[in-house]
């Protein structure tokens, strides 16, 4: 790779045929390695932890925020209304509906968004052998 | 021990009047709130104060910043969304200014505090009710009432998307609230272990090289966190807001 490298081996492998091609090989496995080495790690779940954890977070948090709406309403309804307990059950089952109903919307609207960056343009990351 | 708990504290710095017995502050928050704005006024000035066709390195980072957002706008909310880049754009710069802010030891977190997050996010949903209403009179609560929905189930579903509806705010102000706030104090708690160890002893100092490479992998972690957090309140705010303009969706 450095000069010397190179000159280093020019100067063992002869100026014939087959020492041009050995080096040739040469070469190309090393190039070979240095992508290798240099490749992003390819699969689900390599490199996007982070972002993994935020979508976990976010669709529990759309959970959680529902319910607390609906407790929190139904308990104000039964403060104002004096229909303890009925409100709390009534509108905590109608959180949980509600929470549920959030998640599928995040879920379809992120799973709407994944789908559409991959239908975009790909990514160019072969530009390496652009010299 | 130190007090995990200890940098969410608010000191007040200066008073400065009381309106009905209400005491008003000049506190910590509130001059990191300044520092906030200040930062990204100087940031943006700095980076377009001398524009140039190939842009130096500051402008680059105000560009892609610009662009970042304006994109997201533009995808969201298509065309007729983009008067409203201005206002996703502020809500996305201080968010992001003030996470990354609080990621310097002994600096406040203006945003692990709910009453600013549930500020922004009541702003933003009562935003989205007057946008609604302004552009579709009260046609807009027809939002509530899916169609296709058989008459005698429609009165729960219609409570269950009010419900939806209201718990937006909660969970956009609770979301950022919880991340920073969570974030910080396990920050704090391994640094702590860290301290408290090598207290004891030769075992205690070689035994608290585990919480420092916790503490500083979840360093990275909480930059990767605050950046996050912007973007999801950000990007949510765009969503929300395409409610209000194109309720059919």
């Amino acid at each position: 790779m450095t000069p010397q490298d190179r000159s280093r081996r020019g100067a063992a492998g002869g100026s014939d045929a087959e020492g041009l091609s050995k080096r040739l090989h040469d070469l190309s496995e090393r190039i070979q390695a240095e992508t290798a080495e240099h490749a992003p790690p390819q699969g689900p779940g390599a490199g996007d932890q982070g972002s993994r954890y935020g979508v976990a977070f976010r669709l529990a948090s759309e959970f959680v925020a529902a319910v607390l709406v609906g407790a929190g309403l139904g308990w104000l309804l039964d403060r104002l209304a004096g229909t303890s307990p009925f409100g709390l059950i009534i509108l905590l089952l109608l959180g949980f509906g509600a929470g549920i109903l959030n998640m599928a919307r995040t879920s379809r609207r992120m799973a709407d968004s994944e789908a559409a960056a991959k239908a975009g343009p790909p990514i160019n990351d072969d530009d390496d052998d652009e010299d | 021990m130190t007090d995990p708990l200890h940098q969410f504290e608010i000191h007040v710095i200066a008073p400065l009047f009381s309106i009905f017995g209400v005491q008003f502050n000049f506190t910590n928050a509130a001059l990191f709130m300044l520092v906030i704005v200040a930062i990204i006024c100087a940031l943006l000035y700095a980076a377009f104060a001398n524009p140039e066709l190939v842009p130096s390195r500051l402008q680059s980072v105000g560009e892609v910043w610009y662009e970042f957002i304006h994109n997201m706008v533009r995808q969201v909310m298509g065309e007729d969304g983009m008067k409203f880049f201005p206002l996703v754009f502020t809500i996305f710069s201080f968010v992001l200014v003030a996470n990354m802010l609080g990621m310097f030891p002994y600096f406040f977190t203006v945003t692990s505090h709910v009453i600013i997050t549930a500020a922004l996010a009541v702003f933003v949903i009562l935003l989205v009710v007057t946008v609604g209403i302004m552009r579709h009179g009260l046609g807009w609560f027809r939002l509530f009432v899916p169609h296709g929905v058989p008459l005698a189930i429609l009165p729960f579903i219609s409570a269950i998307e009010v419900i939806s509806f209201l718990s937006r705010p909660v969970s956009l102000g609770l979301r950022l609230f919880g991340n920073m706030l969570a974030g910080h104090i396990v920050l704090k708690v391994f640094a702590g272990f860290v301290v408290s160890l090598s207290a004891i002893g030769i075992t205690g100092i070689i035994g608290a090289i585990f919480p420092l490479g916790m503490a500083v992998g979840l360093t990275a972690l909480e930059f990767l966190v605050a950046f996050l957090q912007a973007f999801v309140f950000a990007i949510l705010t765009c969503v929300y807001l395409n409610d209000a303009l194109h309720p059919g969706h």
